[in-house]
């Protein structure tokens, strides 16, 4: 550990915070990777954030975007980055030059708490670079776990890859792909990295062998009734469907629209590579899309239990209390995960602190009694530690979330008034809420689309479903983004989704959009 | 200091300048630019370049949040709903991108001065007024008690005291008599003022619609707010015409819809009436500066503002603009008159303003000549 600190240009003052705050973190409990503090100036700061967290990217506009906007609200002092940690084995952490020493102490402790987030929440396995952590069970973490995830390293890498192909082919020609592969870029499978390789193909069968529907054994006056026509019939046909389908790629509907294209889309090598860049880089940031409130909230736990039991001294109380006010405020109605995940870790200590869960529990239905249950099982802590290996920000929600939290929190679920032109809150029944909630969170709040068929009606035109779930696609976007497909695929591309309650092919052939309303089967 | 992000940093500011990567050019949102709020409250916009996506439409989506409220009441607290900018439809995606910031006319004018590059405007107008300007620069011994001068009072009593022997440095006591006051002075100094005066004229026949409207509004704001740092006494005059002209106040001028025809030369009297009557040009510094869809009652009229732009107006101004907007009725065929007859005339600018995007481009136009 000291190993990595020697490293780093932190002031000797710092290194000592640094010390003192990573034994209480590790005698609190937290299990994190050895981590690295570097001091930068606001503008350091800024440009690394700029760049997701990492020091080196590919080169691309949309950082300096970023930047911008980053360095226009720190000058009109809307806002600052107090603190970034990358999960990387082991961690970089970053501290803002020129901030108090109280807020300094107050981000290492945060900073601990998102580091043994990291390396023990189960989602962020998939980050692990060597294979086989990925594909072993991902809630069990082996003995000694120290994983590889020099992504930092990595990044750096993708960084120069596309540097050659900007050498060789010009920036423009380069930049623009990479534009079209963002395009596509959430058209991933969180959990690729989990599913390992594909199931080999079933061995080849004879097919005229089972042409025969098999029938259930019956006496000949009731074989119509056990063995219906109809029936028969319908299997006859799925069998049919069935063997039809195994002549499609893919087989089955396939959600990593990105790594079907890299395997089967006819591109150059140099965009084979930009587009497996991206692919990967979009994967590394799944599961801190998948548990922001519970990372969020985990380190704010960390931070807050840390620094008033440990660290501070009775002269930067007050500081310290401005800062987590600023920390954990909602404004405008807006969800905070800092705030939503800290209190929801609180309220799950508290019920497994006291018993509050299980069908007793439950089934109570005397709201003072519920109010007063204390059975003073003391089992909150481990709880937590359990809650924080195995949970995401869906299940954390969908599991933990009760009737009494939502009324406590005020939340609330809102929409879009046509009426009255603008948002407003909705309801704040505890189905609502939830159900608003675990929507908005799941696939981060994405749509869910799948590569059908590569060869859709025999012409090599690659078919898209969206899997409508209510709400309908950005119907602007999605021409570009049909656009972005077709650069890729080379060949007209259509994407199945409802338009207006109707449900529709979306085409575009290169050169000009059509839509087509899907026959009724 | 050098960053590495920096050529990532340029690429997209000549990305939302339009200098590279046209087919990008699109998805820039700029947001709405003028909003002002209560007083001196702008909103400043910050380009941002959406990527498209499969994703969701904005609206239909909703969410969950946290907070006071009932349902029924508007997310966000504030009457108008935190992200939703100018209430109608800046809210739509302008939301997530716009930031709030609390800045002055000047500040802003700063601002657009440095986006734009515009350069400082030469005075032309002779510069005849004299404005009176008092500086406190002396000292003297009578005056009102608010102006006196604590420390000179103290050091004469001091001087006074020890001149006197009235004064022991191991018990320093100092008390002024009246004959030791002093009071601050002033004189009052010269001060040449550059002055102004921004003729708005508006084409508000049948054809100009809403639309237009409020794209003249947005425009003559920014104008305004230019001007305005350029020079300290800025007077605006406002006149609308359709077929007949007629001067009215600010708010008249924006939110007057008449119809019928349009005679732009009525306008174009008036305005050169208004610089006969109250603007010496030697003594002003003068803008017309006139909006219309470019629909003019005939021919023969547009031969007569050509007439009187050449003869009474041009001669006497810093320059002319003409800003034309697109209308769906207009024939936009003005500003092609214009060009043709006045076009080498450099006094003479003239802009297109097809929407809200163009008018950045628009003020650039009317401002970068530095007249």
């Amino acid at each position: 550990m000291s190993e990595f600190a020697l490293k780093t240009a932190l002031p000797q003052y710092l290194r000592t915070e640094q010390e003192r705050i990573e034994k209480f973190a590790a005698a609190a409990g937290l299990d994190f990777f050895p981590t690295v503090f570097e001091i930068l100036t606001y503008d350091q700061m800024n440009e690394i954030a700029a760049y997701g967290g990492f020091p080196n990217r590919y080169p691309h506009w949309r950082w300096g975007m970023d930047y911008e906007q980053l360095s226009k609200s720190y000058e009109y002092g809307l806002s600052k980055i107090y603190e970034m940690v990358i999960n990387n084995n082991p961690s970089y952490a970053y501290l803002l030059e020129g901030n108090s020493l109280t807020d300094q102490k107050l981000v290492m402790a945060h900073v601990y708490g998102h580091v043994d987030f990291f390396k023990n929440n189960f989602c962020f396995r998939s980050t692990d670079l060597d294979t086989g952590g990925r594909t072993a069970n991902p809630a069990v973490r082996p003995e000694g776990y120290d994983p590889n995830r020099r992504w930092i390293d990595k990044m750096a890498n993708h960084g120069s890859r596309v540097r050659r192909h900007v050498a060789r082919h010009g920036i423009t020609k380069v930049e623009e792909f990479i534009d079209h592969c963002l395009s596509l870029e959430n058209l991933i499978d969180p959990h690729a990295a989990f599913s390992g390789k594909s199931a080999p193909p079933p061995d080849e069968e004879d097919g005229d062998q089972e042409e025969e529907v098999p029938r259930l054994r019956s006496k000949d006056y009731m074989e119509s009734f056990i063995n219906p026509v109809e029936y028969l019939e319908e299997q006859k046909q799925k069998r049919i469907a069935a063997k039809e389908r195994a002549k499609k790629t893919p087989e089955k509907r396939q959600r990593d629209v990105l790594g079907f294209l890299l395997e089967f889309a006819p591109l150059e090598r140099w965009e084979r590579d930009v587009l497996e860049v991206i692919r990967e880089e979009a994967l590394y940031f799944v599961p801190q899309m998948q548990t922001k409130i519970m990372n969020e909230g985990w380190a704010t736990y960390w931070h807050s239990k840390l620094m008033t039991e440990k660290i501070l001294d009775a002269s930067e109380i007050i500081d310290y209390a401005d800062n987590a006010a600023g920390v954990l405020a909602t404004s405008g109605g807006r969800l905070n995960p800092y705030k939503l995940g800290v209190e929801l870790y609180r309220n799950v200590e508290e019920r497994w602190d006291k018993g509050q869960f299980g069908k007793e529990w439950e089934d109570c239905d005397d709201l003072d009694e519920k109010k007063n249950w204390n059975t003073r099982l003391g089992l909150g802590k481990k709880k937590l530690f359990e809650v924080r290996a195995l949970y995401n920000d869906v299940t954390f929600i969908d599991e933990f979330l009760t009737p009494e939290f939502c009324r406590d929190q005020k939340l609330f679920s809102f929409g879009w008034s046509n009426r009255n032109d603008r948002y407003e809150i909705e309801s704040r029944e505890f189905k609502a809420v939830k159900e608003k909630m675990l929507f908005q969170l799941t696939n981060a709040g994405n749509p869910f689309i799948y590569v059908d068929d590569s060869n859709h009606d025999n012409r090599g035109e690659l078919l898209l479903r969206h899997d409508h779930q209510g709400l309908e696609l950005r119907a602007d976007y999605a021409k570009e983004v049909l656009k972005s497909l077709a650069r890729v695929w080379k060949r007209p591309v259509i994407i199945q989704t409802i338009a207006d309650g109707k449900e529709v092919y979306l085409r575009f052939d290169g050169r000009e959009h059509s839509s087509k309303t899907v026959a009724k089967a | 200091m050098s960053l590495k992000i920096d050529q990532d940093h340029s690429r997209f500011r000549n990305i939302v300048r339009g200098k590279i990567r046209d087919n990008l050019k699109r998805y820039i949102s700029q947001g709405e630019l003028v909003g002002r709020k209560g007083k001196d409250l702008v909103s400043i916009p910050i380009p941002q370049i959406d990527i498209p996506r499969f994703r969701y439409g904005d609206k239909q989506q909703g969410g969950a949040g946290q907070g006071e409220g009932d349902p029924g009441d508007p997310m966000g607290g504030g009457e108008e709903g935190d992200q939703a900018g100018d209430g109608k439809k800046a809210g739509k995606d302008a939301g997530d991108h716009t930031l709030e910031v609390d800045v002055t006319l000047e500040e802003l004018a700063t601002i657009l001065g440095e986006e734009l590059s515009l350069p400082d405007i030469q005075n032309k107008g002779k510069s005849k007024i004299i404005d009176a300007k008092d500086r406190y620069t002396g000292i003297r011994r009578v005056g009102p008690e608010s102006l006196r001068h604590f420390r000179r009072t103290y050091r004469e009593a001091l001087k006074r005291q020890i001149s006197m022997g009235a004064y022991s440095p191991e018990k320093p006591v100092i008390v002024p008599i009246p004959d030791d006051k002093r009071y601050r002075s002033w004189k009052t100094e010269a001060e040449p003022v550059a002055n102004a005066v921004i003729i708005y004229m508006m084409d508000v026949s049948g054809s100009m619609g809403d639309e237009q409207k409020e794209i003249v509004r947005i425009e003559s704001f920014w104008l305004d707010t230019w001007l305005q740092r350029q020079y300290k006494g800025l007077e605006s005059r406002f006149i609308i015409h359709d077929a007949a002209a007629r001067e009215v106040d600010r708010d008249t001028f924006f939110h007057t819809k008449e119809s019928g025809g349009t005679m732009i030369s009525s306008a174009y009297k008036l305005c050169a009436q208004m610089i006969d009557d109250h603007y010496p040009p030697e003594e002003w510094n003068i803008y017309p500066f006139h909006f219309s869809d470019g629909d003019n009652w005939s021919m023969d009229d547009t031969l007569a503002c050509m007439d009187i732009l050449k003869q009474k107006v041009l001669p006497r101004v810093n320059m002319f603009a003409y800003g034309q907007v697109e209308s769906p009725y207009g024939s936009g065929q003005f500003v092609k008159d214009l060009r043709e007859h006045l076009g080498k005339d450099e006094r003479v600018v003239t802009s297109e303003i097809r929407d809200r995007d163009a008018i950045m481009q628009s003020i650039k136009d009317f401002l970068g000549k530095g007249k």
